[in-house]
């Protein structure tokens, strides 16, 4: 079949300003985008930028709007996006070209949030032990492949670029309901501030955005009870 | 791994072509092996002889044996590094079947891989690259390294291509370590990600470093038809079972003891012959992955991932439906030869290059031999990682700073300018589609003369091609064409050593099998092979494999 593309496209050397290119490609509609993205690339317009690896959902590198939601290219098929399909860069960062964006922000709330396990006891000789039903209560909060789609669909980051984040926050989760973490109070604390999940209005665009199906605004939802209980 | 050992100890970079968090490793699924005994009896010593044979005893057993001891604590330390293991009733690391995996020297299948559900890789990228944010690693992201410097016989440091700006970059360093991950992308039905070009191999093998053993190469049999994307082991571990067009589990023919469990070359390979005799489904070169008769629970706790990618990317559901497979190009079992310090050699001597190190699936140690066992590339990285990160502090303690050579940056230069201002008539996408289905076609799982020496004078013509190649984009920022370009001149050097390798091993052994060849020749060919790129052309040496407890035997299972 084929399909229109209309692509987002600056160029800091020559653009003020970004602007809307259209390709008219030949797909399958079993491709993914991310193939026929190549398709652009390789036999049309050489110039065209975006970041890509693993192609099957996994790295987080080509995370992008989609007819205005954000998805990740390789995870969805030329059947279900229809023959127009408008692409641009996520939303609330700086474009560097194209379809490419400045993460450093993002990354830096990821390392705010302290990601790694703070055991607080010496390592056994083995492994330490956590029940399955422990193991089950972070599980879906240790899916996430930090591709920034939540936090670039959620109109609180839009209002408020200083907020966690729908992201931070997972990140935060998935080691606050960690039986073998003993740093509760401080990630507690973290998360509790100015900038922290109160800013979140449970608006769910994270959910509908997360390529991973992890239920973000959930797991927001107990970090906030856990801060108003106490308990973890 | 490397990083995680020196950080904090001295003056640490770690470039990194993507975000490091984008890395392959993230997609590895079904676990990591190691004789941790937690759901049955298990050794060291057991996986290391499933480590020799699976090699088809091509490899270097001291350094198996010292992978399969030292993969126990590895994952002791992972899973103190936060590492979110799945988890026995006991509460210990949960273990599952994997292929090649046996108990008591290959009598029944053990369960050895230590796995986190199907995301196994994804866990392990994500608890390294916490440990580095704890410990305040200097990450230098988007950073492509595009020459090694090496001055007086050691290495001194590396240039590398800044993606947001085009500029380049040059570090002077003590001591480096190469872990840049494989190079699947030579072929056109692959598990591997698009970055996956042989970088670190390629860029070492033009300043004259050898590469070891490339002729094989391994398919996993595995992959989504037509995509290549894979489908873990860990589904015939759970109990999955490979079906032909008439329904038959087919492997009962070419491995009665481990079945559907036999290492991946019998698998690939017995599935080109059914193919060839009119069996696979459709007549087809694919066959069905059966995991119809497996508990819905199972797929869904153990497999959530494979599960999903069934659903998004065929539109079945392999709890209802088999699924479409193939075999896809996963592996090279060779690399940039190391010790067992991941201190890279430079012959068949085993003459160390000071400064200079590899780990994982760009080095060669060998413990893979000439097919890899699943798993046990998460038990390299992590072990010879880990080696390599002791070995270099104790260097960088020890040495004073190596002079740079004259104009370090110069050949790297000469390579980038070249490209941003080449403009011949030949396409890269043409030229790269052209050499992985060339290879498919000819270098593959099945092999003979007549085919490979057709791709070598393929290659000869691609190479040509390359020299009048354009390049469109003339920009410096994130000029991604400029970087697939010069990622396409890798591919088809790489390509080269596969070839040339598997025209001049007579036999077949592991993954590389010669129709003409069929039997393995241990008198002539149980050794090593080192390719060298030299200014006449490719030049092979051998160097003899590493024998201890174990003497080469019929391979059957």
């Amino acid at each position: 079949m084929q399909i229109t593309l209309k692509i987002k496209r600056f160029d800091p050397a020559r653009d003020k300003e970004a602007h809307f290119e259209s390709y008219t490609v030949e797909a399958e509609p079993t491709d993914r985008l991310l193939d026929v993205l190549n398709t652009v690339k390789w036999h049309q317009d050489g110039t065209l930028a975006y970041r890509r690896s693993c192609g099957h959902g996994i790295c987080g590198s080509d995370a992008m709007l989609l007819n205005g939601r954000n998805r990740l290219a390789c995870r969805e098929l030329i059947k279900n996006l229809g023959g127009r399909i408008t692409i641009e860069p996520l939303r609330g960062f700086k474009v560097i070209k194209d379809l490419v964006v400045d993460m450093d922000a993002f990354f830096a709330k990821y390392r705010g949030i302290k990601p790694y396990l703070q055991s607080g006891d010496p390592d056994p000789d083995k492994e330490r032990r956590q029940s399955i039903l422990q193991r089950e209560r972070f599980d879906d909060t240790t899916k996430c492949i930090l591709c920034a789609c939540c936090t670039t669909a959620c109109p609180s980051y839009w209002a408020n670029p200083d907020y966690l984040g729908p992201a931070a926050i997972v990140q935060g989760h998935r080691f606050l309901f960690d039986s073998r973490d003993a740093a509760k109070e401080e990630r507690l604390a973290i998360l509790n501030g100015g900038d922290g999940v109160w800013r979140c209005r449970t608006i769910f665009n994270c959910v509908d955005a997360c390529p991973r199906d992890i239920d973000v605004t959930r797991a927001i939802g107990e970090v906030k009870k856990a801060l108003l209980t106490g308990k973890v | 791994m490397g990083a995680v050992q020196l950080a904090g100890k001295c003056n640490l970079a770690v470039l990194s072509k993507l975000y490091p968090i984008r890395s392959h490793t993230g997609t590895a699924q079904g676990g990591i092996g190691a004789a941790l005994g937690n759901m049955e009896e298990d050794h060291p010593e057991w996986h290391t002889f499933d480590t020799v044979k699976g090699g088809d005893y091509l490899v270097d057993q001291d350094a198996a044996e010292m992978m399969c001891r030292e993969a126990v604590e590895t994952v002791y330390d992972l899973e103190h590094m936060g590492l979110p293991f799945s988890r026995t009733e006991e509460g210990r690391i949960a273990q599952r079947r994997f292929g090649g995996h046996t108990k008591e020297f290959g009598k029944a299948p053990v369960r050895r891989s230590c796995y986190a559900a199907d995301r196994t890789g994804h866990m392990i990228l994500q608890t390294l690259y916490q440990q580095c944010i704890k410990q305040q690693v200097h990450f230098f992201d988007e950073f492509q390294v595009v020459d090694v410097l090496l001055e007086n016989g050691r290495a001194v440091g590396v240039v590398a291509i800044q993606a947001a700006t085009g500029e380049l970059h040059l570090f002077h360093a003590k001591a480096l370590l190469f872990a840049s991950g494989g190079c699947g992308r030579i072929y056109q039905i692959t598990s591997n990600g698009h970055a996956l070009t042989g970088d670190g191999m390629a860029i070492c093998l033009r300043r004259g470093i050898p590469l070891e053993d490339m002729e094989f190469f391994q398919f996993h049999p595995t992959g989504i038809y037509k995509m290549g994307i894979l489908i873990t082991e860990g589904a015939r571990g759970e109990g999955g079972i490979l079906r032909n067009r008439k329904g038959e589990r087919f492997m009962q023919r070419y491995s009665p003891t481990l079945l559907d469990l036999a290492p991946r070359d019998i698998i690939s390979r017995a599935m080109y012959l059914e193919a060839r005799n009119g069996l696979g489904i459709d007549g087809k070169n694919y066959f069905h992955l059966d995991l119809t008769h497996l508990d819905r629970k199972i797929l869904e706790e153990k497999l959530p991932d494979v599960t999903d990618f069934v659903r998004t990317y065929l539109g079945i559901d392999p709890v209802k439906e088999p699924i479409p497979v193939q075999p896809t190009a996963h592996y090279p079992m060779g690399g940039i030869p190391t010790d067992m310090d991941g201190r890279v050699l430079c012959d068949e001597k085993n003459t160390v290059v000071p400064g200079m190190y590899a780990a994982g699936e760009v080095a060669c140690v060998s413990v893979h031999g000439a097919n890899r066992l699943g798993t046990n590339s998460l038990v390299d990285i992590l072990v010879f990682g880990r080696r390599a990160g002791r070995d270099m502090l104790k260097l960088v303690n020890a040495a004073d700073w190596p002079p740079l050579p004259p104009e370090p940056d110069g050949f790297a230069r000469q390579q980038i300018e070249a490209l941003r201002t080449a403009s011949g008539k030949e396409s890269a996408a043409a030229i790269r589609e052209t050499l992985q289905n060339d290879m498919m076609d000819k270098a593959s799982v099945f092999r003979d003369a007549t085919q490979l020496k057709a791709m070598q004078a393929k290659l000869a013509e691609l190479r040509e091609r390359y020299r009048q190649v354009r390049v469109r984009d003339r920009g410096s920022v994130f000029n991604t064409e400029l970087l697939e370009t010069l990622e396409l001149g890798y591919l088809i050097d790489l390509a080269e050593t596969i070839v040339v390798g598997a025209v001049a091993r007579d036999e077949s052994r592991g993954a590389h099998y010669r129709e003409d060849f069929p039997q393995r020749d241990d008198a002539q060919w149980l050794k090593h092979t080192l390719f060298y790129q030299t200014d006449k052309g490719p030049r092979l040496t051998y160097k003899p494999v590493v024998i201890t407890k174990y003497q080469p035997q019929e391979r059957k299972y």
